[in-house]
């Protein structure tokens, strides 16, 4: 809420050595789609402070995208005029909102693994240092804004409990893609995983919740995000994020 | 907070010579029931119109055209919902939660400003809407700033500076779409069209019609009638107009020398009454939209309460 926003504006590009754009792309297409996700929240968010807090998330991961697009090409040409399977974010973010507990749900699962994964590249001096030292404090408060309601509705009513233990079984077969290794990306892979699934089981233990027992991915050998295959609700989000831009060809926004 | 005491003409007195000396009434100073009253009324309505207001540009949240637009909209419906926060803090104060403010909107007992009754329907709507909503809106609330009443002018302080950044935003993207291809420059001056009419109807009534104004002028609530305001936001308008590359829809335009203003054509009242009352094209969208996900949200802000209760903290903390 200041005058002139910090997450309105990209982070500027430092002098780092080249990214791999198979990363940088996969990594900028995940936040750019849950971003857009959060931004579908604005006025219909169950209380006002969840329309600042769901806003603030949804700007610090577009500022995050957009950096990391920059490092491939030009962030407008790459967010609205690629097809669907030309995207590279893992099928979780591009869930459709559903109620709180599965936006929640999504939040807790892909913050976590995004804080431990900022948190393991800023170690490096690798290309992503610089973006990631800004990005895992931006990504440690959003993976606290979903613990806290995890907890809330977890350990909340019964209905909020039911509706959050739903919501972790739905979203449950999205979480093994994250754990894909990712072209010339320096992150030890494993170590993600085994403390992704303490961080998580520690959460739902505390919020009396149960860890959901299902296989972490889909059963179909084509391939999930990472590879171009999306879910069917992803094709008409990028028809309505796209529409406009498209409309004009050529034109200046 | 009681208002009947045994020297109540002291009180009074005190308060009149407050507010006569430009000095500020603060929460737990006497006030006049009616002063509270009507600045409760104020206030409220200024809290739902911000609420309300994030509705037709979250509209367009998803269909950006580019990403650096939607950082910007996003970060303005943001704004938005922060300045319902201030404001409905602001009437806390005077003893009215939040809760039974929102009640009266959902129920139709509180009014919001009506110009978010009108739909946004290209991408242009939302310069139009920074450029002449927020700017009609600053003028409207610059002189709040003074306000007698502190915790009020002390939030109006914090808004008008956003609310002066919107009025930027929007400006410059206006100007953009006059500047770009001849569809985009077509879609500024359509929106343009549409909007110019609602913004002026935005001071409210013409000064002889204006039910609380008298009143909230004698209290310092108020420091400009609406026709004054109405006319100071025309002049700031007409050159910026120009220098957007945009004509203003009103052939009655013109300057005149020997008032020092710009003459303007009649605004249609039957309309601004007729959207008031309810038949404005977007009054039962918003309503509904705003009561259902009040309505949707319930189970949330009962696990919170919930929560709360079982670990000794409070519901506030758990909105947080």
């Amino acid at each position: 809420m200041n005058p002139t926003p910090a997450s309105t504006q990209a982070p500027a590009r430092a002098s780092v050595p080249a990214a791999p754009p198979g990363a940088a792309l996969a990594l900028g297409d995940d936040a750019l789609v849950l971003s857009h996700r959060l931004g579908e929240w604005a006025g219909h968010a169950p209380v006002l402070e969840e329309e600042v807090a769901l806003a603030n998330i949804a700007l610090d991961l577009l500022g995050q995208a957009r950096f990391l697009l920059s490092l491939v090409g030009d962030e407008d040409e790459l967010a609205y005029l690629r097809e669907e399977r030309a995207f590279r974010n893992v099928q979780l973010v591009e869930q459709p909102n559903g109620d709180f507990a599965h936006t929640i749900a999504r939040q807790l699962y892909f913050s976590t693994y995004q804080e431990l994964l900022y948190g393991q590249l800023t170690a490096g001096d690798g290309p992503f240092a610089p973006l990631a030292a800004k990005a895992v404090k931006e990504v440690a408060y959003h993976r606290d804004h979903a613990e806290h309601w995890t907890l809330r509705l977890g350990d909340g009513t019964e209905e909020s409990h039911r509706r959050m233990q739903t919501a972790l079984d739905a979203l449950w077969r999205f979480t093994g893609e994250l754990f894909d290794p990712l072209d010339r990306l320096d992150v030890d892979v494993s170590a993600l995983r085994d403390g992704w699934l303490a961080l998580i089981t520690r959460t739902v233990g505390q919020a009396t919740l149960t860890l959901p027992t299902g296989p972490q991915s889909g059963a179909w050998t084509a391939g999930a995000g990472r590879q171009g295959i999306h879910t069917e609700p992803f094709g008409r989000m990028l028809a309505e994020m796209q529409h406009l831009h498209r409309s004009h060809p050529g034109a200046t926004w | 907070m009681t208002t009947t005491a045994p020297d109540a003409r002291t009180y009074e007195a005190v308060f009149d010579a407050t507010v006569a000396a430009d000095e500020r009434i603060e929460p737990r100073d006497w006030m006049p029931d009616a002063y509270r009253a009507s600045l409760v009324r104020q206030i409220a309505q200024h809290a739902h119109s911000e609420i309300i207001g994030m509705q037709p540009e979250a509209n367009w949240i998803t269909r950006a055209p580019s990403l650096r637009r939607k950082a910007i909209l996003m970060a303005k419906v943001q704004d938005e919902a922060g300045h319902g926060l201030y404001l409905y803090s602001a009437a806390e104060t005077l003893g009215t939660g939040r809760d039974e403010l929102l009640d009266k909107l959902h129920s139709g007992r509180q009014k919001y400003s009506s110009i978010f009754n009108y739909p946004t329907l290209t991408w242009a709507d939302v310069g139009a809407i920074g450029w002449l909503v927020d700017g009609a809106a600053i003028t409207n609330q610059v002189p709040l700033c003074r306000c007698s009443y502190g915790p009020y002018a002390r939030a109006m302080v914090r808004i008008c500076k956003e609310e002066s950044f919107h009025q930027r935003q929007g400006y410059e993207l206006l100007l953009t779409l006059s500047r770009g291809t001849e569809a985009q420059h077509a879609m500024a001056q359509d929106a343009v069209d549409r909007w110019w009419w609602p913004s002026l109807m935005m001071f409210g009534p013409p000064d002889d019609e204006s039910a609380h104004s008298a009143q909230s002028m004698a209290w310092k609530i108020k420091r400009h009638s609406n026709d004054e305001l109405r006319q100071r936001f025309v002049d700031i308008c007409v050159p910026q107009a120009e220098s957007l590359g945009l004509a203003l829809p009103d052939p009655g335009l013109r300057w005149n020398e020997e008032r020092g203003h710009h003459d303007f054509g009649a605004i249609d009242w039957d309309e601004f009454h007729e959207v008031l009352r309810g038949n404005g094209p977007c009054n039962e969208e918003r309503i509904s939209r705003r009561r259902q996900a009040h309505e949707e949200g319930a189970w949330v802000r009962e696990a919170a309460a919930a929560h709360a209760r079982k670990h000794g903290g409070t519901p506030g903390e758990a909105r947080a």
